[in-house]
């Protein structure tokens, strides 16, 4: 039996592609009764994200079933054969078992060491299971996925460290606030990069949003959005006094808070902590207002900086992840041989009792009539004696004397035995 | 058996040092446990060797440097427990742990006392010793949270980030932790310098000599009482805080060690203990 991966992502194929493929697959439970009348077909995984369309499986004969999987995968999009070839990888046993395992586990993602991903393949491990497609091999597999990728994101450092503008301010805040529940962030101004930082810190507990604008139409829009407040520029300094986190992103061209207005400001908030993040280019903060005690300023630039730094830590750490993940395929590989001894000894016994069947066959029309008594005792002898010369070879085999090298063992007993009928 | 009872001590709290500089180092969780316990076991005995000298000599063992500083430790540990309690900062243990152990071991190298003075064989007088340590030991923690806050300070004004920035905690941990350490020692270090006085009106007569031990405790506590004063005023917090928490110690050290070993006065530790 093989397993077998089969799939596009964002590196080989264009989004428009993706999009066709992953869009014929939206009704999984259709596209499971599909793939399971593919003939060859035993166990079968599926998942689509935004960036990769993969089928994993198990099958019997892959050179029969591996253009059957393919022309479902691409039913929906209209490619000719040589595309198709040319945006599509294939992986069998340890490389596919590879390949999942860097997937579920954010290597494989165009930002490394996404969260995402891992509950994604959950989720498509869920539907499998409901809809009956895997059994002891792929079962196993995905639960083996889930223990390397949560492995993965404890010991190595892949996942953690910001490596979005956003996500960085939220990380700062933190440790500038520890918790963020009860705080107050005001945004001035708009634009996708501020409103996503909005976004994260309200998703991580920020209680307030408070939003400026130069026409109160837009901050209201805004401010709707978020379910805060609005208000207009001409209030932004006395608002000073109550917010803890400021997110500036306004097309001014002049600076919208000089160092002193901030130092007014300060004494006034007996110097609760405040951190600003100025996201305009040109900037709108004094750069000098960092100076002050208690207030944090950042710039575009700052955290871009930091996010750089992160990234390539990241890729530093995704080394690390490698070598868990080699060492993981191995342990899986080994497994699944171990299962290869079992067949060997049924195919052992089978055939044993076929020579018994036919010799017994034989000797029984040569010997004439007998009483029932002697087929009897005939047929334990024959038996008996197969059982005893196989005895020693089927323990042999379930010692598992040389576990490093069981395929090469099993298949030496396979031709001794001419098991394999060549 | 008092030294067998202390080497243990002293094992544990330097077991506690090595397992909290490996957590610092790999940030895993279970070894900070084991720091915990492993502290918290060493303290237990450290408690036990306190009762059982109390129980021989009828007072607190705090005439000589040595027994200062095992009883420093011995507080300092017991602090760090408590504000593990009510008060979690992990990192802090990295820096409890070989400050308790070391004073231990200069408490152990330092020569044993001969017999106390009959003046300060007293259970009164265990009152401002136990008080005066306490907050002693709580001015430490409030030393070492304002280090650590201005390392992390340092690392968020100037947008370099080191070794240090993912393992200390948030500024507001740390400076919540400069709140609470002053709320607790303050009154401490004033109980324990109003039982003192209190002692020495009713043993020499006055209840203030301007000893240099006196003198330098008195600017100490000027120093925290402005410190608290301005915190709830106008609110220094932060930077400022925690510059003045270590100035604070600064002093705090120069009275406790420094006032003994330079400067003579009624209250050093030699004039404690009749001269052999």
């Amino acid at each position: 039996m093989n397993l077998v991966l089969l799939g596009i992502n964002h590196r080989t194929a264009p989004l428009e592609i993706r999009e066709k493929l992953a869009g014929g697959l939206q009704d999984l439970y259709a596209g499971y009764q599909e793939l399971r009348h593919l003939p060859g077909l035993q166990e079968v995984v599926l998942y689509s994200t935004c960036n990769r369309v993969e089928v994993l499986f198990t099958t019997a004969d892959p050179p029969e079933t591996v253009p059957r999987v393919q022309a479902f995968l691409f039913n929906l999009a209209d490619l000719p054969p040589e595309e198709r070839e040319r945006i599509m990888y294939i992986h069998q046993e340890g490389e596919a078992i590879q390949h999942l395992f860097r997937v579920a586990s954010g290597l494989d993602s165009m930002v490394i060491g996404e969260p995402q991903i891992l509950g994604q393949v959950k989720e498509a491990y869920r539907l499998a299971t409901q809809q009956h497609a895997t059994g002891a091999i792929l079962n196993r597999l995905l639960h083996k996925t889930f223990s390397v990728a949560k492995r993965i994101r404890s010991e190595t450092g892949i996942g953690c460290q910001a490596v979005s503008v956003s996500y960085a301010a939220v990380e700062l805040a933190r440790k500038i606030f520890g918790t963020l529940t009860n705080k107050t962030a005001l945004l001035v101004g708009a634009g996708e990069m501020a409103e996503l930082a909005v976004e994260h810190l309200k998703h991580y507990g920020v209680s307030q949003i408070i939003v400026a604008n130069r026409t109160l139409e837009r901050a209201l829009k805004l401010a709707r959005r978020f379910g805060g407040d609005a208000i207009s520029l001409a209030e932004l300094e006395c608002q000073l006094l109550t917010i803890d986190i400021m997110i500036s992103s306004t097309g001014a061209t002049e600076q919208i808070l000089t160092r002193d207005q901030l130092k007014r400001a300060m004494r006034l908030r007996k110097q609760q902590p405040l951190f600003l993040i100025d996201i305009a280019v040109p900037r709108d903060l004094d750069p000098e207002i960092n100076t002050l005690d208690n207030v944090y300023l950042y710039n575009i630039d700052d955290l871009q900086g930091i996010i750089e730094v992160n990234r390539r830590y990241r890729q530093q750490e995704a080394v690390k992840a490698e070598r868990i993940i080699a060492a993981e395929v191995l342990k899986f590989l080994q497994w699944r041989e171990s299962l290869a001894v079992y067949p060997t000894i049924i195919a052992l016994q089978e055939k044993a009792d076929h020579i018994c069947q036919n010799e017994l066959k034989k000797t029984l029309s040569q010997l004439g009539p007998l009483s029932p008594e002697q087929i009897k005792s005939l047929q334990v002898l024959t038996q008996s004696i197969t059982h005893k010369l196989l005895h020693d070879p089927i323990l042999y085999m379930k010692r598992n004397h040389h576990p490093k090298d069981t395929s090469r063992e099993i298949n030496y007993i396979r031709r001794l035995f001419n098991l394999d009928q060549e | 058996m008092e030294t067998l009872i202390l080497s243990v001590v002293l094992v544990g709290y330097f077991g506690a040092t090595a397992i909290w500089l490996a957590y610092l180092l790999i940030q895993q969780e279970r070894l900070y446990r084991y720091g915990v316990w492993v502290m918290g076991g060493g303290w237990m005995l450290h408690t036990l060797d306190l009762i059982l000298a109390v129980m021989e000599q009828g007072y607190f063992p705090g005439a000589s440097l040595g027994q200062a500083l095992r009883l420093f430790s011995w507080t300092l540990v017991g602090a760090f427990l408590f504000l593990t309690w009510r008060h979690p900062i992990r990192v802090l243990g990295t820096l409890v742990a070989p400050l308790a152990a070391l004073t231990l071991t200069g408490s152990l190298i330092l020569p044993q006392p001969g017999p106390v003075a009959p003046l300060l064989q007293s259970l009164w007088l265990s009152f401002h010793i136990a008080t005066a340590l306490l907050g002693n030991a709580t001015f430490t923690l409030a030393f070492m949270g304002g280090i650590l806050y201005l390392v992390q300070e340092h690392q968020l004004k100037s947008k370099k980030f080191g070794f240090f920035y993912r393992r200390l905690p948030s500024l507001e941990a740390l400076d919540a932790l400069n709140y609470y350490c002053l709320t607790i020692g303050f009154p401490l270090l004033t109980a324990g310098i109003i039982t003192g006085s209190i002692y020495a009106q009713y043993t020499l007569g006055s209840f203030w000599r301007w000893d240099p031990k006196e003198t330098l405790t008195l600017i100490a506590w000027l120093i925290y009482a402005v410190l608290l004063h301005e915190r709830l005023a106008v609110g220094w917090r932060g930077r400022r805080a925690a510059l003045m928490a270590i100035i604070g110690f600064l002093v705090l050290v120069v009275t406790f060690v420094g006032a003994n070993l330079w400067l003579q006065g009624y209250h050093s530790f030699e004039s404690f203990v009749r001269q052999p």
